[in-house]
């Protein structure tokens, strides 16, 4: 086509991409769609179910024709993505090709496939289910994607945004109201979902308006989010996708100027290529200048179609005839009537008849009803559907809005909105040219007013505003009939679904005669259009069968989101938070295989774990704990405070001495555990578990928050780091790095002690999770390296050697020592977990979990955590189950290890009651193997302590 | 769900930043019978309508207030930190 005013692609340039394999030259501005169009294209995808042909049919991302892969990405809308150099573009749902579809055979099986008739055909027999599964899932959906991805490298982001008023749809309305907010002061943010502002005005010879207007929105300080759909309405949330930002855009006030969708009709042959909605065509036309064809027919409901019939002239394409469903020419039409094209007042379309492409439409009177004795045959290569204007009233109706049907325009109008909503332009039923902008200005007055904007000046043009709106024509429409009784040849009331008119009456037979049952049998509004394209005309067709009004009938329910938006948009930032000690990089260093651990970032071991036990056991190994929790918790009623947390006492834990301390629900479970230590009279230092130090922090601040007692609390676990010494050599080595009297006597176990170690201000407490003398030392993080290696130098004569965490495991195993959330559940009480010296129930305070746990004492669990052993050298899977007597599943295995040291596997189990006895047989059955083990339910490594305690 | 909470000592922040701690019930003071304690433990009002419930603002100063809630609208009526609510439920300090 000639070059014309307000066109989008700009001619001086050239993009090349390819279409399933084949080059394709196009302009900067062009879209895939227009491109592959303007080549000649005119099949662009395989229909789901059929595998029929279809075409463009809006080139406004709004129905399903045009589904495509780019770069391997599948169901992108080649209407509405530009053209990329480069860019690898694919048909989707067609094998072997687009021309000669396999799967086209479904068509001519049509009358055997019926909504459903794959449930009720393919269950019998049971038994080949899985064969028929296969072959459904792979005949079923439109686009593939890769079956194995790179890492993702697109980074997305989330935006938040607070505005005073939020417009979607940048309309004629919508900038008016953009405009009007501004410039009573309100801070506006315009979302869009074109690449460009201006919306019906870009191609219906606006674009310069257009373009004034979005000038004057950007002096009045709107922001303006172009090619940005908005996706839903949450609470006056409104998510707003844009590339790779998701804007979270909550406004005071919502003023939504989403227009309307131009719906089809429903006649056989409505899905052929070349069957388009009018607007589908005078976008190619007036934005990308390319010819959507050489001759058309059109049929309209509206002034709309005999607009684009004098569009289309005057771009030179033949009008052979325009079938206008109202029975009474409009003025527009006298004027086309006057150019000598045929206007048929009271006609429509009937069927449209070609194979491949449409090359002719069938025309009849509409209240001809079934006789045919009229019907007009007219040769055309293009068919222009214009049945009326749909209010885009998804996300209005998500913000609390109602609708209700308008039997003058056929369609369903917004009735009511909340109180901070305002509706303009199409969607309000305002969608002339004059009064789109009248009623857009009025809208953003009326959302700066709400807010407290404005004067007596302002209030007197919302006046003069209303008065003219009352005044305006807006013109008649018809209402179509529901669809077009006529013979043979499939007509669509869905094309994402591919649901035919008959498909939805044998629904309706069925019984399924709600739209909400309708919509879920039929899958009708299901598809990729969210019921744009599909939503009255199924209404319409139930309510034909049924009797019932359109209103009795009423709408499916519009649920987000209202835009295809791909996952990856909603998922935000691609990064994973890791935590990591002060002292890691000499874990890389040394080699560390290094893991998650919750959030953490641990050394798992050095490349001997069992190597790295055995160390601890003869000489000493150093394992960084900083992951655990740290808590001061000061005051003069600290000691009371931790006494009502804990099942057991503190308050009389006298300074410089340690005490192991669990914390339960009040429900009595268990929750984590750790150690407290009394530092001085007012102040103790709990560490908790390293994946339970939020949940504790969080814990003990509601019940301070709740009890409001002197006590004041500080979480010190990102401040300080931790290494545990340990092992029969560690105090010789400790004893070379301090002043510190590390004797038995001066330090004994369970002692707490200050001292400067290698210089650095430690808190040492000697307790022994792995079950050897031990030293575990807290300091400020900022050492962590310089003491790390200080006393890996202080120890190099002794073999020490740094050991990770599964060394560690194997050591506290073989000691008996849990782990909260692995040995213990949800369930768990002290009491089962064989801890009932964790358990002051004589104490005076009404502690956390006192009331249950007294309980519990009083009715025994039915299993019992004890430890066990295996001779033959099986190490069961954790979570294997433990057998009753009867052989009933009664309990399970939490933790199991074999031991270098021991010789033997060891480990810890939920086993019935009666059985927690040293020596007791239990069976495990192990992924379907039996095992045999026996109970052991003192610790298996120094079970006397006396190593712990050296 | 999505909605804005005014922290007493931030100010108004995005629902997000906190962390729901359930509805305010009141622990029993004496020793419970044990349909009292099952019922503490495990069974709340779930109203439609306007609740007094816990919040920790978990990505901001950590501090655990109250706030009153319509649970059919999530409008926010009023926030405060233990105490300062009042006994009953919609009556301000």
């Amino acid at each position: 086509m000639p070059p014309k005013p307000g066109e989008r692609i700009d001619r001086s340039t050239s993009v090349e991409f390819s279409f399933d394999g084949k080059k394709i030259t196009a302009h900067e501005g062009d879209t895939v769609g227009s491109a592959l169009y303007a080549a000649g294209q005119r099949t662009f995808s395989r229909s789901f179910k059929y595998h029929r042909r279809r075409g463009l049919m809006c080139c406004a991302g709004q129905c399903p024709n045009c589904l495509v892969a780019v770069d391997g990405a599948p169901g992108i809308r080649a209407c509405t993505e530009p053209v990329r150099e480069g860019a690898r573009v694919e048909h989707m749902n067609a094998r072997p090709s687009l021309g000669v579809d396999a799967m086209a055979i479904t068509d001519a099986a049509g009358p055997f496939t019926p909504p459903g008739f794959y449930y009720k055909t393919f269950i019998r027999p049971r038994r080949l289910w899985p064969a028929y599964e296969w072959v459904l899932r792979h005949a079923a959906g439109l686009g593939r994607l890769p079956r194995e991805q790179a890492e993702r490298t697109w980074r997305t982001e989330y935006r938040r945004r607070h505005a005073d008023v939020l417009v979607v749809g940048g309309g004629d309305a919508g900038l008016n109201a953009a405009i009007a907010a501004a410039e009573l002061g309100a801070d506006v943010v315009l979302a869009d979902e074109g690449a460009e502002l201006g919306g019906r005005l870009l191609w219906e010879g606006g674009h310069d308006h257009a373009r004034k207007l979005a000038d004057r929105a950007r002096a009045a300080g709107v922001e303006i989010l172009t090619s940005a759909p908005a996706l839903a309405h949450f609470d006056g949330l409104v998510p707003v996708w844009q590339g790779d930002t998701l804007h979270q855009i909550r406004a005071r006030h919502h003023v939504y100027a989403t227009g309307a969708i131009e719906q089809p009709l429903v006649f056989p042959g409505n899905d052929l290529p070349g069957v388009m909605l009018s607007g589908g065509a005078r976008r190619l036309l007036g934005r990308y200048g390319v010819r959507p064809g050489n001759r058309a027919v059109i049929v309209t409901a509206s002034d709309r179609g005999i607009r684009t019939a004098i569009a289309l002239r005057e771009a030179g394409i033949e009008v052979p005839a325009v079938a206008d469903l109202r029975a009474e020419p409009s003025r527009a039409c006298s004027r086309l009537l006057s150019q000598g094209v045929a206007v048929l007042n009271g006609w429509t379309v009937v069927a449209a008849r070609g194979r491949r492409e449409v090359r002719a439409a069938v025309l009849a009177p509409v209240a001809a009803g079934e006789s045919h004795g009229q019907d007009r045959e007219v040769e055309c290569d293009l068919v222009l559907v214009s049945g009326g204007d749909s209010p885009a009233s998804a996300l209005i109706t998500q913000a609390g809005g109602r609708t209700e049907y308008d039997s003058a325009r056929g369609y369903f109008r917004i009735a009511e909105v909340p109180p901070n909503v305002t509706v303009t332009g199409q969607v309000a039923g305002e969608g002339s040219f004059q009064t789109a902008q009248i009623s857009g200005e009025h809208a953003g007055l009326q959302a700066a007013h709400a807010l407290g904007l404005g004067d007596n000046r302002s209030r007197g043009r919302a006046q003069e505003l209303r008065s003219r709106l009352a005044a305006a024509d807006r013109g008649a429409e018809a209402v179509p009939p529901a669809e077009v009784p006529h013979a043979a040849g499939k007509a669509f009331a869905c094309l994402c679904e591919d649901v035919t008119a008959k498909d939805i009456h044998r629904g309706i037979r069925e019984g399924y005669d709600s739209i909400e049952l309708c919509k879920r049998f039929t899958t009708v509004t299901m598809g990729p259009c969210q019921g744009r394209m599909c939503q009255l005309p199924s209404v319409r067709l139930m309510a034909q069968d049924t009797g019932q009004s359109l209103e009795q009938v009423g709408t499916t329910t519009a649920r987000p989101p209202w835009s295809t938006v791909p996952i990856g948009a909603l998922a935000g930032r691609p990064f994973e938070p890791a935590k990591r000690s002060s002292i890691h990089g000499r874990h890389r260093e040394l080699g560390a295989t290094v893991r998650w651990a919750g959030d953490w970032r641990r050394p798992y071991d050095y490349g001997d774990p069992e190597g790295e036990a055995l160390a601890v056991h003869r000489s000493a190994g150093l394992i960084d704990v900083s992951t655990l929790g740290k808590l001061l918790v000061r005051g003069p009623e600290a000691g009371e405070f931790l006494d009502r947390l804990y099942p057991n006492r503190h308050s009389n834990l006298k300074p410089g001495r340690v005490r192991y301390g669990v914390l339960t629900s009040d429900a009595g479970r268990i929750m984590d555990d750790g150690t407290v230590t009394r530092v001085d009279e007012m102040s103790f230092y709990v560490t908790t578990t390293s994946s339970g130090a939020g949940a504790v922090e969080q814990w003990f601040s509601w019940w301070l928050a709740d009890w409001g007692m002197d006590v004041h609390l500080a979480d010190v676990t990102q401040a300080v780091s931790a290494v545990n010494l340990a092992g029969p050599r560690s105090r010789e080595i400790l004893t070379r790095l301090t002043d510190l009297d590390c004797s038995p006597e001066a330090f004994s176990y369970l002692d707490a002690r200050h001292a400067r170690v290698a210089g650095v201000p430690c808190l040492l407490l000697r307790i022994g999770f792995v079950g050897e003398l031990g030293y575990e030392i807290h300091f400020p993080a900022a050492y962590g390296e310089d003491l790390w290696d200080a006393i890996l130098e202080a120890g190099a004569g002794e073999d020490i050697r740094p050991f990770g965490l599964e060394p560690q495991r194997v050591l506290r195993l073989q000691k008996q020592h849990i782990i909260v959330g692995q040995d213990t559940d949800s369930e768990s009480t002290p009491f089962g977990a064989a801890m009932p010296w964790a358990v002051k129930l004589d104490k005076e305070q009404a502690f956390i979990g006192k009331w249950a746990l007294a309980h519990a004492a009083e009715h025994p669990a039915t299993t019992a955590l004890v430890g066990f052993t295996l001779d033959n050298g099986h190490v069961p899977t954790e979570g294997a189950v433990v057998l009753d007597t009867l052989g009933h599943a009664a309990g399970q295995v939490t933790s199991a290890r074999s031991s270098r040291q021991l010789e033997r596997v060891i480990g810890m189990a939920w086993v019935p009651a009666e059985l927690a006895q040293a020596g007791a047989p239990i069976t495990i059955l192990d992924e379907g193997s039996r095992r045999s083990a026996s109970v052991v339910t003192e610790p298996f490594h120094d079970p006397s302590g006396k190593l712990l305690r050296s | 769900m999505s909605f804005l909470l005014t922290c007493p000592h931030c100010g108004v922040r995005e629902v997000a930043d906190f962390a729901f701690g359930g509805e305010v019930s009141v622990r029993p003071r004496e020793t419970p019978t044990f349909r009292e304690l099952s019922r503490y433990n495990y069974f709340r009002r779930n109203v439609a309508g306007v609740q007094r419930e816990w919040w920790y603002h978990r990505s901001g100063c950590r501090t655990w207030f109250q706030a009153e809630r319509d649970t059919r609208t999530n409008v926010v009526l009023r926030v405060g930190l233990p105490g300062e609510l009042g006994a009953e439920l919609g009556v301000g300090p």
